[in-house]
């Protein structure tokens, strides 16, 4: 990352971030309410352990236009990039779609599409879906978390689904609590700063992504020490790009 | 600060006519747009390389070659030379005999190409793309600064004793700039050379490409070259220009709303959001001080005018337009915004007088045929007898 890019990524402070990502159509949307429910008892949570947090939300249905166009033409537009930023700087995330033809919406999955790949390493991420049948129950488990773990974001154990039977049934509350509490915990133990602070250089980072090490705070508090975060000057490409031979040892 | 046009050899069918030229028909509308810019005062033409249909340039130096023969001024270069797939060898080889030809009106850019199947017709292995980019130069670079050069790399067969022949004019390789549009290696390899870097500054939004020459730039200072706004920095972009600025709106939008990337948006919003200018002289000329507000001082300045299938006509016409309206108004005004002791991009008389002062420059002159058609192990009549040839032994 570039000091440039550095520049328009929003400071960090004590307040843990939670950022829902919803990709509910409806007002009120079930897919929103669902993980509203998770936020707000993921928030209880953490401030009975006097962790301050808050919850910002990302409604993909207001951006569906920004993210087609982001689609076509290749590149994130300036309407676009609040959201993605937002992202960058959480310290977990609350994914949450309606289930549409036996899969995640088209929208969530454009949306998710667009991210670098290494904006959410190490993140806790909460995966949520609402559906119109109980049938759909198994497409947080069997899509969204592939699609999370292809990110390298840590999934909670605990997925979420709820058909319209479930709003009724106080067992959907027992699941949102058990969601909450492994959504706490993982924000509150700080691993993914733990991860990323002892790994950060060993994944592949895309150049100029605005991803970052979460809760790194040193990253942005001192942009130019990082100038050149992600880049990696002993590899074996910068030792060619020098005029030098790759490490004899990968030679064969 | 060098302005000119650059050309990917595409040959497209146009959208409003249906019109497909031939081959030989766009090979020809090349050439003499070439001539046209020369004859217009444009200071640079650069074309690609592509190995495919609907391309044409597989062999840029025989085009380049020719257009060389029927041009006075304009400096001759490549958009892009595939350092991946060609071998250095040859491609040390092939310019500088163009370099010769051209009487050193040539540079050329280096670039990894955008069309995966052409590593694999030319037995490479695309996962080794910047290996190959990075390995390739490095041979390149030597070829044309060392009579007699030993290699041993990852990707070739190993050169024992090898000289590149014709030696580079006056002993004084073509200047090469590094293009990329998101490999901090290929900005670094530049850097570390001191060579230029170019951002093709084309489909992705304003701005894009400051991150990389940004980090070029640094890099460059970091390796002793100069100051980082003295790095040498070339930049893209694609004009459509018309008296009127509705004129050129309605004259490129249906090439625009065909174009062969799949982009889908309005014309506007487009050239809103990306560096893509289309509109009056005025409006193309306030687009490219836009560049120098984001990229700072930089030495070259070229625009793709033939894509999309435009007529050969609207061509010329254009390179009319941004010879007598554009770059004149643009060569006063970025003067004037340049900070003192900026370079301009380095031309071949530039590179012979810091070579050799005033002094004579080398004119290699072989050692006679040993009789088994090579000089034995010495090339040139005034190559350095410490540095003998070890040849292969056959």
């Amino acid at each position: 990352m570039t000091a440039t890019t550095v520049n328009h990524i929003v400071p960090r402070t004590s307040v843990r971030s939670i950022v829902v990502v919803s990709a509910g159509i409806g007002d009120p949307s079930s897919s929103k309410l669902l993980a509203d429910r998770l936020a707000q008892k993921t928030l209880d949570l953490l401030r009975e352990r006097g962790v301050e947090a808050q919850v910002a939300t990302i409604e993909l249905r207001d951006l569906v236009q920004e993210i087609g166009r982001a689609t076509v033409s290749g590149f994130i537009g300036q309407d676009l990039r609040p959201a993605v930023e937002r992202l960058a700087t959480a310290d977990a995330v609350i994914a949450a779609t309606p289930v549409y033809k036996a899969g995640v919406s088209g929208l969530f999955k454009s949306f998710v599409d667009l991210l670098d790949n290494d904006l959410l390493i190490a993140k806790p991420v909460a995966v949520t879906a609402t559906a119109g049948s109980a049938r759909h129950a198994l497409v947080p488990d069997e899509q969204m978390r592939p699609l999370f773990a292809f990110l390298r974001a840590l999934v909670i154990p605990t997925a979420l689904f709820a058909a319209p039977e479930d709003w009724a049934d106080r067992a959907l509350g027992t699941r949102i609590e058990r969601a909450a509490t492994e959504l706490a915990a993982l924000i509150h133990s700080g691993v993914a700063t733990t991860i990323a602070d002892g790994s950060w250089t060993r994944y592949q980072h895309e150049f100029d992504s605005i991803a970052q090490p979460t809760g790194a705070e040193a990253q942005v508090a001192s942009p130019a020490d990082t100038e050149f975060t992600g880049i990696d000057f002993d590899s074996d490409l910068m030792r060619l790009a020098t005029g030098g031979t790759p490490a004899a040892a990968d030679r064969s | 600060m060098q302005f000119g046009i650059f050309s990917v050899s595409d040959v497209t069918r146009d959208p409003v006519t249906g019109y497909t030229p031939s081959e030989a028909e766009r090979i020809s509308n090349v050439v003499e747009m070439a001539r046209h810019a020369d004859e217009a005062g444009l200071d640079v033409f650069a074309i690609g390389e592509h190995h495919n249909p609907p391309f044409f340039d597989s062999s840029p130096t025989t085009l380049l070659a020719a257009i060389a023969a029927t041009t006075k001024n304009i400096v001759l270069s490549t958009s892009t030379t595939l350092i991946t797939t060609n071998d250095p060898v040859r491609i040390a080889e092939d310019y500088a005999m163009l370099q010769h030809l051209a009487k050193g009106r040539l540079d050329l850019m280096l670039g990894r190409g955008n069309t995966g199947p052409v590593y694999p017709w030319f037995g490479k292995d695309i996962r080794k793309g910047v290996h190959l980019a990075l390995e390739n130069y490095n041979l390149l670079h030597r070829l044309w600064r060392e009579d007699v050069v030993d290699w041993d790399g990852e990707f070739r067969t190993p050169l024992q004793g090898f000289t590149s022949t014709p030696r580079p004019l006056d002993d004084v390789p073509p200047f090469v700039w590094h293009g990329s549009i998101r490999t901090p290696e290929i900005a670094e390899q530049a850097a570390y050379y001191g060579n230029g870097f170019f951002a093709n500054n084309i489909l992705a939004p304003n701005g894009h490409f400051k991150p990389l020459v940004d980090f070029y730039r640094k890099r460059y200072e970091h390796y002793g070259h100069g100051r980082a706004q003295d790095a040498i920095v070339g930049l893209g972009g694609q004009a459509y220009i018309a008296k009127r600025s509705q004129d050129a709106y309605a004259e490129y939008r249906p090439y625009f709303d065909n174009n062969p990337h799949g982009i889908r948006i309005p014309l506007e919003d487009w050239t809103t959001a990306t560096p893509s200018s289309v509109g009056s002289p005025q409006e193309v000329i306030d687009k490219t001080l836009g560049f120098h507000d984001i990229f700072g001082d930089y030495q070259r300045q070229l625009w793709v005018v033939d894509s999309a299938g435009l007529p050969q006509s609207a061509v010329l016409k254009q390179i009319d337009l941004l010879a007598e309206e554009v770059v004149p108004v643009l060569r006063k005004e970025l003067a004037a915004r340049r900070a003192p002791g900026v370079p301009e991009a380095p031309t071949h008389a530039d590179l012979v007088r810091a070579k050799y002062g005033d002094k004579p420059a080398r004119q290699p002159r072989p050692n006679p045929n040993r009789g088994d058609n090579t000089t034995g192990t010495s090339p040139y009549q005034d190559s350095d007898p410490a540095k003998a040839a070890v040849q292969p032994a056959l």
